[in-house]
């Protein structure tokens, strides 16, 4: 089966700066994919190409087998990829309600109030909120309003990127278990970027590992979790050597 | 009495002023460009406004729609053709550019309709109200409701319809809005379709009190003044500030030597800098960058 999502050699550069080095990579249909990274290593960035924020230099960017990368970020999102952006971004002056209606602006069908009620069965707290603006909403409540706004879109592929930025153990749990019932129960596929690892590692089907633009490791997240280099650089668990300290050759299996 | 009269020419010469700044605030707060040539918009406007009612003898009404029409395409065409492929240069060039429209504009009007002043024929032209010993113009009258009803109509336009709402989505958070689909350039081209309609609708409205002629679009400097009074971003803001520096203008041609009057506006906008920079209503965030 064809995948949803392939890259295919995407380069994609700041200015003269080359963010991404050649990356490629598949979303298939109804999985949770993670990508992996510290900061810098490319990830946002990686997520902008694909809805069209910034465009490649170099490759293609294939959704549901069009080719995407040339594309406005409204063209792509008309297509059906929700684009959750870090930081949340809600429309901050604008009140809960009005953002999830911006949310669905693309779509002319019946369901509209219908999706509303919808997200608010997923995030009881926002409906409560309902009028209230969006800027006065905590941080957690923003990134569920950002990711029920991206529902209303009633998007095939949603690219969350860091949903867990700048929340609480526990909100990060709770924002994790709705992505895992947005995947299975909407059917809506999930790209997932995060530095998170044992959240992404813990409810990815598959993963990517990024480091300085390029990806440097992909496996299925099972298989991850358990491999030493991940354990030791992104899920901290140090392997102490025999006098207590790292032993100085240990380095990363790809450099 | 005298006082009274005085506020009446100052709340009708202010309502011009703060339509006028409405345009800057409409284009500033959607795409972060301040256009130079609202002014002369305005002017073009009232020009427009004379081919259809002078020249061609439309009935009032129907000339102030077609107008308002023919504006509002003038400003998507100005859009497509010189400010979308500005996006994203420097605030500079862009401001350049709309100043070198304005001198295209005057030219422009100058060799179609002439340079020497002109009156609009209004069917309301020379009536006046008198009220106790008040006299109200009627020409004052309509600007005054005619910026009422715009601002109403506007109003609900931004709180209560898809469009309009999707308009504030695109000024409060352009990335956000690409991503949920809105095609943000279209609305940027609404939203100069919106700023030139209003210019114009203040242009036919101040035309047949004042003469007109291709200079006129020079109140826009004062309206920009207006809309810092107002706080630069603020709709509201922008017709207040208008009102002020309408008022503050009537009172000193009364009060003080000849001359001041004009000054009045700009010692206005410096006062304001000075006590209060973010103006009457600042903008409550900061835009993201």
């Amino acid at each position: 089966m064809a995948a949803l999502l392939e890259l295919t050699n995407i380069e994609t550069y700041y200015g003269p700066i080359m963010a991404i080095r050649g990356v490629s990579l598949q979303v298939e249909a109804g999985r949770i994919v993670s990508l992996l990274g510290a900061n810098g290593a490319g990830k946002t960035t990686v997520l902008k190409t694909i809805s069209g924020a910034m465009d490649p230099q170099k490759g293609t960017v294939r959704f549901d087998g069009r080719e995407i990368q040339t594309r406005d970020p409204d063209w792509v999102a008309r297509l059906g990829i929700a684009h959750v952006p870090e930081g949340r971004e809600v429309f901050p002056f604008l009140n809960v309600e009005e953002n999830l209606q911006m949310g669905a602006f693309s779509r002319r069908d019946a369901s509209i109030a219908a999706d509303i009620e919808l997200v608010y069965e997923y995030f009881p707290v926002l409906k409560g909120l309902r009028k209230q603006a969006a800027q006065v909403l905590s941080g957690g409540q923003q990134q569920m309003l950002a990711i029920g706004r991206a529902l209303m879109l009633r998007p095939k592929l949603m690219l969350l990127d860091e949903p867990s930025l700048g929340l609480s153990p526990k909100l990060i749990q709770e924002i994790a278990t709705i992505i895992t019932r947005l995947n299975k129960e909407q059917n809506v596929t999930i790209l997932l970027v995060e530095q998170n690892a044992r959240m992404a590692l813990d409810i990815g089907d598959f993963g990517y590992v990024m480091e300085m633009g390029r990806i440097v490791m992909e496996d299925e997240c099972e298989r991850l979790r358990n491999a030493t280099d991940i354990q030791e650089f992104y899920l901290g668990m140090k392997d102490e050597g025999v006098r207590g300290r790292r032993r100085w050759k240990q380095r990363k299996t790809w450099r | 009495m005298d006082l009274l009269q005085l506020i009446v020419s100052g709340v009708s010469q202010g309502c011009v002023y703060g339509l006028i700044a409405l345009g800057f605030v409409l284009i500033y707060k959607a795409t972060e460009m301040v256009n130079f040539a609202q002014g002369d918009l305005m002017m073009l406007g009232a020009y427009v406004a004379v081919t259809f009612i002078n020249i061609l003898g439309w009935p009032f009404g129907w000339g102030l729609l077609a107008t308002l029409a023919v504006m509002a395409l003038v400003g998507v065409v100005l859009e497509r053709l010189l400010f979308r492929p500005m996006l994203g240069e420097p605030h500079f060039a862009v401001l350049m550019l709309t100043i070198g429209l304005g001198f295209i504009l005057r030219a422009f009007a100058g060799a179609v309709w002439g340079n020497e002043p002109q009156a609009l024929h209004a069917p309301y032209a020379g009536q006046v109200l008198r009220v106790g010993e008040l006299v109200i113009g009627y020409e004052n009258l309509v600007i005054v409701l005619g910026t009422v009803l715009l601002c109403t109509l506007l109003y609900l336009f931004f709180r209560f319809t898809r469009l309009g709402i999707a308009m504030q989505a695109a000024s409060q958070n352009q990335l956000a809005a690409f991503y949920v689909g809105i095609p943000v350039k279209r609305i940027f081209s609404l939203v100069w379709a919106l700023s030139a309609l209003v210019a114009a609708f203040a242009g036919v409205l101040t035309a047949p009190v004042s003469m007109i002629d291709p200079l006129i679009g020079f109140v826009g400097i004062k309206a920009f003044a207006a809309a810092i009074v107002g706080g630069f971003g603020s709709l509201p803001g922008a017709i207040l500030g208008g009102l002020l520096v309408g008022l503050v203008e009537q009172f000193a041609g009364l009060y003080l030597p000849p001359g001041y009057a004009d000054m009045s506006a700009y010692v206005l906008l410096l006062v304001m800098l000075m006590i209060r920079p973010e103006g009457l209503f600042a903008s409550m965030q900061q835009k993201k960058v």
